[in-house]
């Protein structure tokens, strides 16, 4: 038998799981809600010249320091309020999630393919490569993540590259754990002996055969690591190591708003709330991928 | 005999962890860009100044020897000598250290006893609405990082309700006569309730902020491991024998539950640690944190050096701590 002819029920076989697990996602609520909203803000960041009512950066000191609308003294056309110089909330609300999520996918795809790869060579060869990379991880592990990130982008230089490159250099290692451990229940499993009986190189067993089973517990680590890099990018803004001042992020606005929150509390509250918003639906989201993809749990 | 061999490898282990983190430190620190002899001298200073200088910090030499030079001092208790503020670094971080020490501790306080609440009502009323409720309320804030907390709380008490002090540690008019920087501690031993009312208000929000997303680990945890006790054969006796549920949970499941729990505490209490850093610079709070921040945006390398090692020592010490805890609470592993 060649290769193609076998292929083909596999593969129908393949798609008949991705069907399955896709019915498994949509019936999980929490699914369906966070990713609900994280989908809104992908919308909301991706249209903002659209949908955001005013320039984020326009300043207007007569306007200075607004309330939010159904307040004494709001102005209409400033949903949220102004701030300090007048610019509108709700616009530097809406070009901040830009950030947010540019940060949130990008720091949480590289830490996952870094974590993901060590992890994999790790529990595959395991011996000293194995104690090599443990040994590492565990080093990594005695920073402060917050610290370790300061610090990182005192190096690196501010800006969004920098605050990117120090959440995938720290944070990779929790993928590399996981992964790690899955590979070494994995690697016992029938499947892998088989394909190491018909004489599969490693790399095509790592992955092709191990990595789709990795990848359930990947996708919610994924998305819950997208909620850590939202808060890493705005802890960062917030102590001024993130993107130049002139550019809106919800950390920014936060550190600027608490300066004045006597005078004008909703330039703090705003980016407060939507930071709260968007870590919950991610963790959320996390959490209902690893319910409804992990086989043991569903049942 | 097996828990000291055990102790002793645990020491060895955290030894080369040490290690690992200074070099880290090291080389990350090297590889930034400017001069740290030229951030340390005066204007006036001549050339052979300069090298004078750059020789007694060991940095005319390559990246090895200046490691070398860099654990020669650092082993006889020399951490440098601050950029921005001039002083002695190791004699900055004692002086700062006993405030983190105090929040991160109390802090942890606040989590075992809201947390282990929690996790205790939980799982006295299990499979009834409010286990369910419970759990609900207890998924959702599992989400919620100290710095949101920590946020959501100067919303609360500085514009809601201004009851607390939004920033510091002590108010500078009581501190006189104290003999320690433990303020808390020292008030409370010397009963000076004065000083213990200050400080305690100035620790409510940091410490509610580092606290509660521990609490909700504990809370889940700790329930979920009281629920597995309670289904086991020993508390069936104790309930045949006419014990309510509150002392069921209390006297016979909380001990069992306690040493799956502790490892897992101990992760996240340097998570807490950690947490230190933004919640204190929220705060203004004068802790290692608040330092480390300063530090950092002043690139002042030694002192950075010195903080980072100071919070390294404090999560390999908590580690330990928990390690031998877990092996008290097992006698599995006590006797090897």
């Amino acid at each position: 038998m060649t290769e193609a002819s076998a292929s083909v029920p596999i593969a129908s076989a393949r798609s008949g799981v991705a069907a399955r697990r896709l019915r498994a996602l949509l019936a999980e609520p929490k699914v369906t809600i966070g990713g609900g909203f994280v989908l809104f803000l992908i919308t909301v960041a991706l249209l903002a010249p659209w949908v955001a009512p005013k320039s984020p950066l326009d300043q207007d000191l007569m306007l200075a320091s607004l309330p939010p609308r159904g307040l004494a003294g709001a102005e209409s056309g400033y949903y949220l309020g102004t701030d300090d110089l007048g610019r509108d909330v709700l616009s530097r609300l809406i070009y901040g999630s830009r950030i947010a999520l540019i940060v949130a996918f990008i720091a949480a795809s590289l830490a996952a393919v870094a974590g993901t790869a060590l992890g994999l060579l790790a529990g595959w060869y395991r011996g000293w490569v194995d104690a090599a990379i443990s040994r590492l991880v565990e080093v990594w592990m005695a920073f402060p993540p917050v610290l370790l990130s300061i610090l990182l982008v005192a190096v690196l230089g501010a800006g969004v590259g920098s605050v990117i490159a120090a959440i995938a250099i720290i944070d990779w290692t929790r993928f590399c754990r996981v992964v790690r451990a899955e590979t070494m229940g994995q690697a016992q499993a029938d499947y892998v002996t088989a394909a190491r009986a018909i004489g599969f190189p490693p790399f095509r067993i790592l992955t092709r055969e191990i990595l789709p089973n990795v990848a359930p517990a990947l996708a919610a680590l994924v998305s819950l690591e997208m909620g850590i890099a939202v808060i890493v990018e705005a802890i960062l803004s917030f102590v001024g190591l993130s993107v130049s001042s002139d550019t809106p992020t919800w950390g920014g606005m936060i550190a600027e708003g608490r300066q004045f929150i006597h005078q004008s509390w909703w330039v703090f509250a705003a980016p407060l709330a939507a930071l709260f918003a968007t870590v919950l639906a991610l963790n959320q989201l996390g959490d209902g991928l690893r319910r409804a993809l992990d086989p043991v749990l569903r049942r | 005999m097996m828990i000291v061999l055990a102790a002793f490898r645990r020491l060895l282990v955290a030894v080369g962890t040490l290690i690992g983190v200074a070099i880290v430190v090291f080389v990350l620190l090297r590889v930034v860009p400017g001069d740290p002899i030229a951030m340390m001298i005066s204007p006036g200073a001549s050339p052979s100044d300069v090298a004078a200088l750059r020789s007694h910090y060991g940095l005319d030499g390559g990246l090895l020897s200046q490691f070398v030079v860099w654990t020669r001092y650092v082993t006889h208790g020399d951490f440098g000598e601050s950029i921005s503020l001039h002083r002695d670094v190791l004699s900055l971080v004692g002086e700062r250290l006993p405030a983190t020490l105090e929040l991160a501790t109390a802090a942890l306080a606040f989590a075992v006893f809201v947390g282990g609440f929690i996790a205790v009502v939980g799982a006295t009323v299990r499979r009834t609405w409010l286990e369910s409720l419970i759990d609900a309320v207890n998924g959702l804030l599992l989400a919620v990082p100290d710095f949101v907390w920590a946020l959501a709380l100067v919303l609360v008490f500085g514009v809601v309700l201004p009851i607390l002090p939004l920033t510091g540690r002590i108010n500078p008019s009581v501190t006189a006569g104290m003999k320690t920087p433990f303020y808390f501690v020292e008030s409370l031993l010397t009963l000076r309730f004065d000083v213990l009312f200050d400080v305690s208000r100035h620790l409510v929000m940091p410490v509610l902020a580092l606290g509660f997303p521990l609490a909700m680990v504990i809370a889940r945890v700790l329930k979920g491991a009281l629920n597995e006790a309670m289904a086991q054969d020993y508390v069936l006796l104790a309930r045949l024998k006419g014990k309510s549920e509150p002392r069921l949970v209390l006297q016979e499941a909380l001990l069992n539950a306690v040493g799956p729990t502790l490892a897992l505490i101990g992760v996240q209490f340097t998570f807490l640690v950690g947490g230190t850093v933004i919640v204190e610079r929220i705060f203004a709070y004068p802790g290692i944190g608040n330092m480390a921040i300063e530090a950092v945006i002043n690139r002042d390398l030694p002192l950075i050096q010195g903080l980072v090692i100071a919070f390294a020592v404090i999560f390999i010490s908590v580690n330990i701590a928990v390690d031998l805890l877990i092996a008290l609470f097992n006698p599995k592993l006590r006797h090897g």
